[in-house]
C-alpha cells in the first residue's frame, strides 16, 4: 500500500523535473551542495584552516583559487564552509514551515477570537524589521553559535509562511469535502492532519524553500560582520576575514567573491524551485514557450 | 474610518511590541547580558556613561522588572536614549540625527528607483508575453534576488573601483552612486516578479478586453487600464518589502563605509555601544511600521476592496 504510492510520488516528481527547466536546474545545483554537505573531506584536499601556504598565491593547479593572506586554502575553505550553510538553510527553512502550518492552521481552522490573537501576532513579527532584531540579539549573545543563529531565525522567519498558509486553509476551510468530514463527526487531527493539510502541500513547499533562502542569506549577513562565530568554517565566516584583510584591495578577490558566489549559487537553486512551484500552484505564470500539459499538475 | 482606526491601533500594538522585545532580549536571554554587561563596564566609563547604559537597558538602581519596563517605555517614548560613549559622549539624538539623512537619502532613492524600474520592466514584460524581456528578466532576477546584497556590493567595488578605476573604493558621490547602484540591482528583482506576475492575471481580465475591442491604442490599455489595478497588490508589497530594502541597506553601508543609519549600527554594535544600537533598533522599527502604515492607508483609498475585507 505503501511503496506503490511513494513511487507514484517519485514519477511524479521526475515528471516535474523534466518539464520544468528551472526546477531542474535547481535540483540539481541543490543536489551537489547535498553530496558535499555530507561529505566534505571527498571534496577538501586540504585542512581548511591549516596556514601551512605561502600567503595571497595566485590561482595553479594546487591551489584552484589561490591562498588567503594566512595561507590558507581558498578551495578548501569554499568546500568546508558548505556543510554550516546548508545545514542552516535545511534546518530553519524546516522548523519555520513547521511553526508556519501550526499557527497558520490552526488560526484557520478555529476561527473566532484564536483566528484574530495568531494573526496578530503572526502581522506584528512580519511588519518588525527582522535583520535589525537579528544584529540586536546576536550582539547580546556575542559570537553566535550554530543553534543560535539557527534560534534567531526561526523566531524571525515563520511569519510569512504562517500568513500565506493561514490565507489558504481559509479557502479550502468550507469545501464540501471538508464539512462532510465534520458532519462524519471526525476527529479535529484527523480532519486538519489528513484533510487540510495534503491540499496545500505545494505551497508548504514553496515556503520551505522560501524560508531556507531568506535564512542563507541573514546567516551569511550576520557572519559577514562578525556577529556569527568567526572561528568555525562557514561562508560567511569566510567573507569576514576576507572583508577584514581588504582582500579586494590586496588583490586577492577571489578570497572575498568566491564564498558570495556559493552563497548565490545556493539561494539560487532554492530560488529556482521556489519560482517552479510557484508555477505549479499559479499556471498563469508558467513560460509560454514551453509546451503545457492540459492536465492540472499536482 | 473604522479602518483608518484598526491600522493606527495595528502601529501601535507592533510598536509596542517591538518595544517589548527590545527590552527583554538582554534580560530574559541566557546568561543575563544585561547583568554582564553593567558589571563589564563597572569602572571603565564615567557615570554619566554608565548612567545611559543603565537607562537603555532600564537596569538601573535596584528597581524590579516592572518599574524599569515603565521607566525604559518612558525614556524611549520623550526620546531620551542617554548618551553614545562610541561617539565622543555625545547623546544618541544627535548623533543619529547626523546619520539619518543619509539614509532616506540613499534608501529613498534607490527603493523609489527600483520600484519605478521594477514595476515598469515587470508591466512590459507580462504585456508581451513570450517575448525577450518576458523570456530573459524572470529567470535572470530569481537568481539576482537569491545574492547577498552586501556581496553584490563587494562585486561592485570590485569591478567598478579597482578593476575599471571608475570610483574611489570609498568616499564621495561616486561611491555614493556606487552604494545606490548595489541596491537598486538587488532590489529590483522583486518588483519586476511581482508585477509581472500580477499584469499577467490583470490582463486576462474582461475589462482588459473590452478595452481592446474598444480598439484603444495598446500602450494606454498597458498603463491606464491594466497597469493600475496591477500595481496595487505591488503597493502592499512596497511596504512589506521595505524593511528588507533596510535591512540589505545595512550591510550595504557596511560594506562602503557609507555613513549612514545601517553602518552606525554596526559600528554601535561592534563597539558595544548598547544605548545607541537600543535607540537605532527603535528607529528603524519606527521608520518601517510608519511607511507599512502610510502604504495601507494609500492602497485602501486606491483599492476600495481592501477596506472592508480586512
Amino acid at each position: 500500500m505503501k511503496r506503490p504510492h511513494l513511487l507514484r510520488l517519485l514519477a511524479a516528481a521526475g515528471r516535474f523535473l523534466r518539464r520544468d527547466k528551472k526546477a531542474m536546474a535547481g535540483s540539481i545545483i541543490l543536489f551537489v551542495l547535498l553530496v558535499i554537505t555530507a561529505f566534505p573531506s571527498w571534496f577538501t584536499p586540504d585542512d581548511p584552516a591549516a596556514e601551512i601556504y605561502s600567503p595571497g598565491m595566485a590561482l595553479s593547479w594546487a591551489h584552484p583559487l589561490g591562498t588567503t593572506s594566512f595561507g590558507q586554502d581558498v578551495f578548501s575553505q569554499l568546500m568546508a564552509g558548505t556543510r554550516q550553510s546548508v545545514m542552516i538553510a535545511l534546518v530553519v527553512g524546516f522548523l519555520c514551515t513547521i511553526l508556519s502550518v501550526a499557527v497558520g492552521v490552526t488560526a484557520a481552522y478555529s476561527g473566532g477570537l484564536v483566528d484574530d490573537a495568531l494573526s496578530l501576532v503572526t502581522d506584528v513579527i512580519l511588519v518588525i524589521p527582522t535583520f535589525p532584531l537579528i544584529i540586536v540579539i546576536a550582539a547580546y549573545t556575542k559570537s553566535a553559535s550554530f543553534w543560535t543563529i539557527v534560534f534567531v531565525l526561526v523566531v524571525t522567519g515563520w511569519s510569512y509562511g504562517a500568513r500565506q498558509l493561514r490565507v489558504q486553509a481559509l479557502s479550502l476551510r468550507n469545501r464540501d469535502y471538508l464539512l462532510a468530514a465534520r458532519a462524519r463527526g471526525e476527529a479535529s487531527w484527523y480532519i486538519i492532519s489528513v484533510e487540510l493539510i495534503p491540499p496545500m502541500t505545494s505551497l508548504i513547499v514553496a515556503n520551505f524553500l522560501g524560508a531556507a533562502l531568506y535564512a542563507v542569506l541573514a546567516a551569511a549577513g550576520l557572519q559577514f560582520v562578525g556577529l556569527g562565530n568567526v572561528n568555525t568554517e562557514s561562508w560567511g565566516t569566510m567573507l569576514y576575514w576576507a572583508q577584514n584583510n581588504e582582500a579586494l584591495q590586496a588583490g586577492l578577490p577571489l578570497w572575498a567573491l568566491a564564498p558570495g558566489i556559493m552563497i548565490a549559487v545556493l539561494g539560487s537553486a532554492l530560488a529556482l524551485l521556489n519560482y517552479a512551484f510557484d508555477e505549479v500552484s499559479n499556471p498563469a505564470l508558467r513560460p509560454v514557450t514551453t509546451k503545457r500539459r492540459k492536465k492540472a499538475a499536482a | 474610518m473604522r479602518f483608518l482606526v484598526r491600522r493606527l491601533g495595528f502601529l501601535l500594538v507592533a510598536l509596542w511590541a517591538a518595544l517589548t522585545v527590545n527590552f527583554f532580549i538582554p534580560r530574559l536571554m541566557p546568561g543575563n547580558p544585561a547583568e554582564a554587561i553593567l558589571a563589564q563596564f563597572h569602572g571603565r566609563l564615567n557615570p554619566a556613561a554608565l548612567k545611559a547604559i543603565e537607562v537603555a537597558l532600564g537596569i538601573g538602581g535596584h528597581q524590579n522588572l516592572l518599574t524599569a519596563y515603565f521607566e525604559y517605555l518612558r525614556n524611549t517614548l520623550t526620546g531620551n536614549f542617554g548618551i553614545s560613549f562610541s561617539q565622543g559622549n555625545d547623546t544618541v539624538s544627535s548623533v543619529i540625527s547626523k546619520a539619518l539623512p543619509w539614509s532616506i537619502g540613499l534608501v529613498g532613492i534607490s527603493t523609489i528607483l527600483g520600484f519605478l524600474l521594477g514595476t515598469g520592466l515587470g508591466a512590459i514584460a507580462a504585456w508581451r508575453r513570450g517575448g525577450v524581456l518576458d523570456n530573459v528578466l524572470p529567470p535572470t532576477f530569481i537568481i539576482v534576488s537569491a545574492f547577498p546584497y552586501f556581496w553584490v556590493g563587494l562585486l561592485s567595488i570590485w569591478f567598478f573601483s579597482l578593476t575599471l578605476n571608475w570610483f574611489p573604493t570609498l568616499g564621495g558621490y561616486t561611491a555614493t552612486a556606487n552604494t545606490a547602484f548595489t541596491i537598486v540591482i538587488t532590489s529590483v528583482g522583486g518588483w519586476i516578479l511581482t508585477m509581472r506576475n500580477n499584469m499577467i492575471t490583470v490582463v486576462a481580465e474582461d475589462y482588459v478586453k473590452m478595452a481592446r475591442a474598444k480598439g484603444l491604442r495598446p500602450r494606454r490599455i498597458l498603463w491606464q487600464y491594466a497597469g493600475r489595478n496591477a500595481l496595487l497588490p505591488n503597493l502592499t508589497g512596497f511596504a512589506m518589502s521595505l524593511g528588507f530594502v533596510i535591512s540589505g541597506a545595512i550591510l550595504v553601508e557596511y560594506v562602503f563605509n557609507y555613513p549612514g543609519v545601517g553602518f552606525l549600527l554596526l559600528q554601535a554594535v561592534n563597539n558595544e555601544d548598547y544605548p545607541l544600537m537600543q535607540a537605532l533598533f527603535f528607529l528603524i522599527t519606527v521608520a518601517v511600521l510608519v511607511a507599512i502604515f502610510i502604504s495601507d492607508i494609500a492602497t485602501a483609498l486606491l483599492d476600495p476592496r481592501t477596506r472592508n475585507n480586512r
